[in-house]
């Protein structure tokens, strides 16, 4: 191996065996090229038509077996599908990186819409932990009450809950919006990295707990502030955005968002490096 | 990760056994190393019943030692012999199992606290439950395995909570299995989701204070903490407040008197509990899908915040 203090940092990556690719993910690159329409759609999705319609009893389904034949029933064009039974299933309607509309007559359990990409759902009951957790992008509005882990992680996309939700809502979100009709729980936006959280009602201990980034508005009040969450001024500009979306959410429409509290990062934990840890051992 | 469940029908009886046995093989995904039922079924209330075990499950994955069958009988004719020393008659007597036992007792003294100390000073006995209404049957396997061997889905009553276990902290054996009775209290059980992690210093205050511990279950420690709490006057709400900042940890767990049930959630709200409260019924699990096995319709239910406690009559 080369003398590692003497070499430049690219050099130093190279040795120790680590790429220097810039990563903005290979899937990206492949599937995802500006220039061409197609490819804005992941590899063996179907080309549906919201006009057809079906309804699919999952009474006496799997998950699995209820989510392969959402997939079956795409395939076949149709672009909206009505859940009947749902029944507080785990894990219905996972992995859909298509555009559709879904509509569940009744309650999920746990993770359900998770890892989705692009369908706009309505759970006409309530959902469990970790509903639509990585959320890429679309809508899902759930009518009445969310369980924990609410939005974990999502990217991107408006998650609304009618209701009230648990504990740590939007935790580790990376972007989106989630909005939030009733109350939270604790630590609600705890680890939040970018987006949005709107919560028109009362909000648990440790708000937005640890938050690099992002932006929390709270209509109700704050349990208390978690760690480097400090308040921040509601601008006209944020105050107008607030109008809009809750407008779209059907949420809210009437809402006074004047007196909404701005929670956002004190940016004090901040402590970021553009070394890797073993990238620092090899250069020091 | 474990399961709890339970309900409570208000103003009515119903088949209690059968619906937590529904309730909790739901759950059954979340542990079935042991599963416990906590049932209050309906009595006349003049004798006391006592749940209790000569030995231990040794099959199905126990961590258990095997022991001979005889060494059960020995301790069995011991407790006979003890109680008639303690002038409590054996009103009706059944042995489910050559290590479970279930008496119904004829015995005029309200502090159980001596009749407890005497019974479980053999070694290799301990009561599992003792009360007018309160019946704590547990045992090694899922919630149909334990229901099928002690018939229990007849089981007519008002309350009930039970507990789907995967075994983390201690043996897989009975004992270690909740629901824990809340000695020397009658009526009183425990079932918990969650680790403690101030068990042991919880645990030598309390036994200085004269508390009995049987295992080494963490979850065992609620049930003393509020029994300790109730010895000293508090009533049952006011023992799983005092809990929420006394003991350590994370927990969602439940605690079943003669007619009441409650639940407590600890302030980070680290596990899960969806509730279901009606004017006459109260159905509530580590999951929904333990409520859908009584309650198929479409209903509206909610998850408690951090640090909610709660308290429902019969």
């Amino acid at each position: 191996m080369a003398n590692l203090k003497t070499v430049s940092k690219k050099s130093k990556a190279q040795s120790m065996g680590m790429h220097t690719e810039v990563l903005t993910g290979r899937t990206q690159q492949k599937f995802f090229n500006p220039d061409e329409a197609e490819n804005f759609y992941y590899f063996g999705t179907y080309d549906v038509d919201f006009n057809k319609r079906t309804d699919l009893d999952v009474k006496d389904m799997t998950a699995p077996e209820a989510n392969k034949e959402i997939d079956n029933l795409m395939s076949q064009g149709y672009g909206t599908i009505v859940i009947k039974n749902p029944q507080g299933k785990h894990s219905l309607g996972v992995g859909i990186l298509n555009k559709l509309n879904l509509i569940f007559e009744g309650s999920l359990g746990y993770f359900g819409m998770g890892s989705c990409d692009g369908p706009i759902v309505r759970i006409n009951g309530r959902v469990g932990w970790s509903c639509a957790e990585n959320l890429m992008a679309g809508k899902v509005v759930i009518e009445k009450n969310a369980g924990s882990c609410f939005g974990a992680a999502i990217r991107g996309g408006d998650l609304i809950c009618k209701g009230s939700v648990g504990a740590r809502t939007g935790i580790d979100m990376k972007g989106g919006t989630i909005i939030i009709g009733g109350d939270a729980g604790a630590f609600t936006g705890f680890m939040m990295q970018r987006g949005r959280i709107i919560i028109l009602g009362d909000v648990g201990i440790n708000l937005g707990d640890s938050m690099y980034d992002g932006t929390i508005f709270v209509g109700g009040e704050i349990g208390s502030y978690g760690s480097d969450a400090v308040d921040a001024e509601l601008t006209k500009s944020d105050q107008d955005w607030l109008k809009r979306k809750l407008k779209v959410a059907e949420i809210g429409e009437n809402f006074d968002v004047s007196k909404m509290k701005k929670i956002v990062a004190g940016k004090k934990l901040w402590n970021y490096d553009n070394l890797e840890p073993t990238e620092k051992k090899g250069a020091i | 990760m474990c399961g709890i469940a339970g309900l409570i029908h208000r103003g009515k009886s119903s088949n209690v056994g059968s619906e937590l046995q529904g309730m909790l093989q739901a759950l059954k995904h979340r542990g079935e190393d042991s599963t416990g039922y906590a049932l209050y079924g309906d009595t006349d209330g003049k004798n006391f019943i006592m749940r209790f075990k000569v030995g231990e499950n040794v099959g199905e994955g126990s961590s258990s030692v095997m022991e001979d069958v005889s060494v059960y009988d020995e301790r069995k004719k011991i407790v006979d012999e003890t109680l008639a020393e303690m002038g409590a008659k054996i009103v009706k007597e059944e042995r489910t199992l050559p290590y479970s036992l279930r008496y119904e007792i004829d015995y005029n003294v309200k502090d159980l606290l001596e009749f407890s100390q005497r019974i479980e000073s053999i070694p290799g006995v301990e009561i599992l439950s003792m009360g007018k209404s309160l019946e704590v049957i547990k045992d090694l396997g899922n919630a149909k395995m334990v229901c099928d061997r002690y018939s229990l889905d007849k089981v007519v009553g008002t309350h009930a909570i039970g507990h789907a276990r995967m075994a983390t902290e201690s043996g897989v054996d009975i004992k270690s299995a909740h629901p824990f009775w809340g000695y020397p209290f009658s009526d009183v059980s425990v079932v918990h989701n969650g680790q403690l992690t101030n068990y042991w210093n919880n645990r030598r205050v309390l036994e200085n204070k004269g508390m009995r511990f049987m295992s080494e279950c963490d979850s065992e420690l609620i049930a003393v903490y509020l029994a300790e709490k109730m010895r000293d006057g508090a009533t049952l709400e006011e023992g799983m407040k005092a809990s929420l900042t006394g003991l350590d940890g994370v927990f969602t767990y439940f605690v079943a008197t003669k007619d009441s049930l409650g639940m407590a959630k600890d302030t980070m709200a680290a596990k899960p509990l969806v509730l279901y409260e009606s004017d006459d019924l109260v159905a509530m699990g580590s999951e929904e899908i333990a409520i859908r096995s009584v309650l198929p319709q479409e209903i509206d239910t909610y998850d408690p915040f951090d640090g909610e406690v709660k308290v429902w009559q019969i």
